[in-house]
């Protein structure tokens, strides 16, 4: 087929064809040893992890943030699920000729801002300008550094049947909030990107019984589930009751037939904890203001392995899969 | 989901489908099969797990409504064409965009440069049009309920003396097709869930016929799961009673006789002529074309027609089976394999209303 041939928008959509380019390319080129573990970032020494991070949002400029916060929480939150204190990050700027200065400037207080409240300072980066047509506006590249604060670290092989699924609140927020901010839809809705750095909200609740963690970016939660379970002897049963939706959310999905599971989240943890400890760190969670609305959403089952399976609030069952081909491009 | 709209959640109660699903393995004594026309109840079925509300008496088949798995690979490998060496805007729905043509699929077209723009209503496409000198072609697939929306932006078109707009039409008539299926030797249909969209303009008299020629049972049905155990419910009544009728289960939506205005403006615009099906070949009076007056608008005249050989057609794929409602994906021996949503071979893995996407997505075997 030909998108075997070439790259199309789906190969960046963060779903299976993503992940088929990233093993069969790069994977297959690097073969360093952390690449292949495919994981958000990767383990250096032990304790130091390192991630990077591409930024290619549009508009620039949305509710509820802007391509420069998001460039910011991003890198440190693919850091903060590993289990690591975000220390440092680096900022590459590829800017398009004619891009207004001022613009520039509010990004840039904005992404100081966003290092502020996630406790990271930003060290290094590079500027390169395009030539008018060669760039959308602009494109932010992040790389960040953090070190590992819990031993042994959440990690995919830690999860194991019987473990419980938190889910740190409302889902499809950022995703729903871009798609609006372009205009293309003649539609309104009172809703916000939910970009926020999950520091605060996870690394004081570290210990042992986390098993594993993930930012539900692009895919969304189904994209998550689907990796944790893919190729392992484990399944997932998750309770549609009890995926926290704003109201809003739901009738805008319903409306455009999106499935929010699928859809990007920025300020989000889904968490595999030892079935045990779930109920006090769910409490423990709800106390910080970026997961009142948190929920347990399901658990780590021994039937169905390698398949997320969902009990529907109508109470049939259905299978969620790896989202496929283009979800909605350019929300990150 | 907690929040979602209360409207839909009541339509979603767990305890009413319940009592419904009771309600059906009490009354269902005969094995029937149903026949779901339309591609949004396939995928209500599955999205709320419908089949395993059901007895096992009871076969949910899905019919030909999937507007892009009805839609012949020609017709892509037209657009590409328009669209590759043209150098034409293609202005399309999303769905149709990643259904393989001959070589390419629209996807694959686009990342070679060619500008395919996505939209949501058929008026974006005379805006977009209005907005540019460049020839700009309005893919037109779908049934009844696609229909009045594509005859107003060609409509407003003419209003605006564009000249660089044109509509390339697949679009297509549900009744005609229904017939066809129910003409079939082998036809095994006990029942139709009648398409709700569609009956929305047509209204639920065009499948009297339907009852009258073939004895078959038809609700008209919404797409909620109540609305569906309501319409299966029905159908399973009129089965065990011997009483085939069209039960209206969606009166909050479809009437007698329809959206009057709407079928105007669809035969203002259009005529009809025969259509042709991927899966059920050639149906007479099922197919929609510009009129005389509108013909201005018509995309044949600018598609470049490419003599080259038609598309051979992928051995093993059961595309026309399936939307026939003669096979189910599992007897495809490239479901899931070759054939998968991100490389699909056939139509029916490609939209999100065709059966073998369905079938995967929701991973019933």
């Amino acid at each position: 087929m030909d998108n075997e041939r070439i790259i199309n928008l789906s190969h960046g959509s963060g779903g299976s064809r993503t992940l088929k380019l990233i093993k069969e390319v790069f994977a297959g080129a690097f073969r360093t040893p952390q690449l292949l573990e495919l994981d958000d970032a990767a383990v250096m020494d032990g304790e130091t992890v390192f991630t990077t991070d591409s930024y290619v949002v549009r508009p620039i400029f949305y509710p509820g943030g802007d391509i420069g916060s998001l460039s910011i929480y991003g890198t440190v939150n693919d850091l903060v699920v590993m289990g690591a204190r975000p220390l440092f990050v680096s900022s590459s700027f590829i800017i398009e000729e004619g891009f207004e200065i001022a613009a520039l400037k509010k990004i840039a207080l904005s992404m100081q801002d966003a290092a502020g409240r996630a406790g990271v300072s930003i060290v290094t980066g590079d500027t390169k300008v395009v030539e008018r047509g060669n760039a959308d506006g602009l494109y932010i590249t992040t790389a960040g550094i953090g070190k590992l604060i819990v031993e042994p670290r959440p990690c995919r092989e830690r999860i194991e049947a019987g473990n419980k699924i938190i889910l740190t609140g409302y889902i499809a927020d950022h995703g729903l909030a871009v798609i609006l901010a372009r205009g293309e839809l003649n539609l309104t809705a009172d809703i916000k990107s939910d970009a926020a750095p999950l520091t605060g909200l996870l690394l004081p609740h570290l210990d042992g019984s986390v098993r594993f963690m993930r930012d539900p970016t692009r895919g969304g939660v189904a994209m998550v589930l689907n990796e944790a379970v893919d190729g392992m002897d484990f399944g997932i049963l998750i309770e549609e009751e009890a995926i926290p939706l704003r109201r809003e959310s739901g009738s805008l999905c319903e409306i455009l037939g999106f499935d929010p599971l699928y859809i990007g989240n920025e300020g989000k943890a889904v968490i595999f904890v030892s079935g045990d400890s779930a109920e006090s760190l769910l409490e423990k969670l709800r106390q910080h203001p970026l997961g009142k609305e948190s929920s347990i959403i399901g658990e780590v089952t021994e039937g169905r392995p390698g398949k997320v399976v969902m009990q529907t609030a109508t109470g049939g069952l259905r299978i969620i899969d790896m989202p496929v081909g283009e979800q909605l491009p350019r929300i990150c | 989901m907690p929040d979602t709209p209360t409207v839909l959640r009541s339509f979603r109660d767990r305890k009413l489908v319940a009592s419904l699903s009771d309600l059906i393995r009490r009354t269902s004594k005969r094995e029937i099969r149903i026949m779901e026309i339309c591609g949004g109840h396939t995928h209500a079925i599955h999205r709320f797990g419908l089949p395993d509300l059901l007895p096992p008496t009871i076969k949910l088949i899905s019919g030909p409504g999937c507007p892009v798995c009805v839609t012949p690979a020609s017709y892509i490998d037209g657009i590409i064409a328009a669209c590759v060496e043209g150098g034409a805007t293609i202005v399309t729905f999303g769905d149709l965009i990643r259904v393989p043509g001959s070589e390419l699929s629209l996807e694959s077209a686009r990342a070679r440069g060619g500008n395919i723009r996505i939209i949501y209503s058929p008026l974006d496409a005379v805006e977009i049009a209005s907005k540019t000198d460049k020839e700009t072609i309005l893919l037109a697939l779908g049934f009844e309920t696609t229909a009045p929306a594509i005859a107003v932006a060609v409509k407003e078109a003419a209003q605006k003396g564009l000249d660089n707009f044109h509509i390339a039409s697949a679009l297509k008539l549900m009744p005609p097709a229904m017939t066809a299926l129910a003409e079939m030797e082998d036809c095994r249909i006990d029942g139709f869930i009648c398409p709700g969209h569609v009956s929305a303009i047509i209204g639920w008299e065009p499948y009297q016929p339907l009852v009258d020629r073939f004895g078959l049972a038809c609700a008209v049905s919404g797409f909620e799961p109540l609305d569906i155990m309501e319409s299966i419910l029905g159908i399973v009544r009129q089965v065990e009673e011997r009483k085939p009728c069209v039960f209206n289960q969606y009166d909050r939506v479809v009437t007698g006789r329809g959206n009057e205005r709407a079928l105007d403006t669809i035969h203002e615009v259009f005529s009809i002529g025969p259509g042709h099906w991927r899966g059920l070949g050639d149906i007479g009076e099922s197919g929609l074309y510009l009129k005389e007056r509108y013909s201005e608008f018509d995309a044949s005249s600018v598609i470049p027609v490419r003599a080259g050989r038609p598309r051979q057609d992928i051995s093993g794929c059961i595309c026309p089976e399936i939307l026939t409602g003669k096979a189910d994906p599992s007897q495809c021996v490239l479901f899931s394999h070759k054939c998968r949503p991100d490389n699909p071979v056939g139509a029916c893995m490609v939209s999100r209303e065709g059966t073998c996407y369905i079938w995967h997505k929701y991973n019933i075997v």
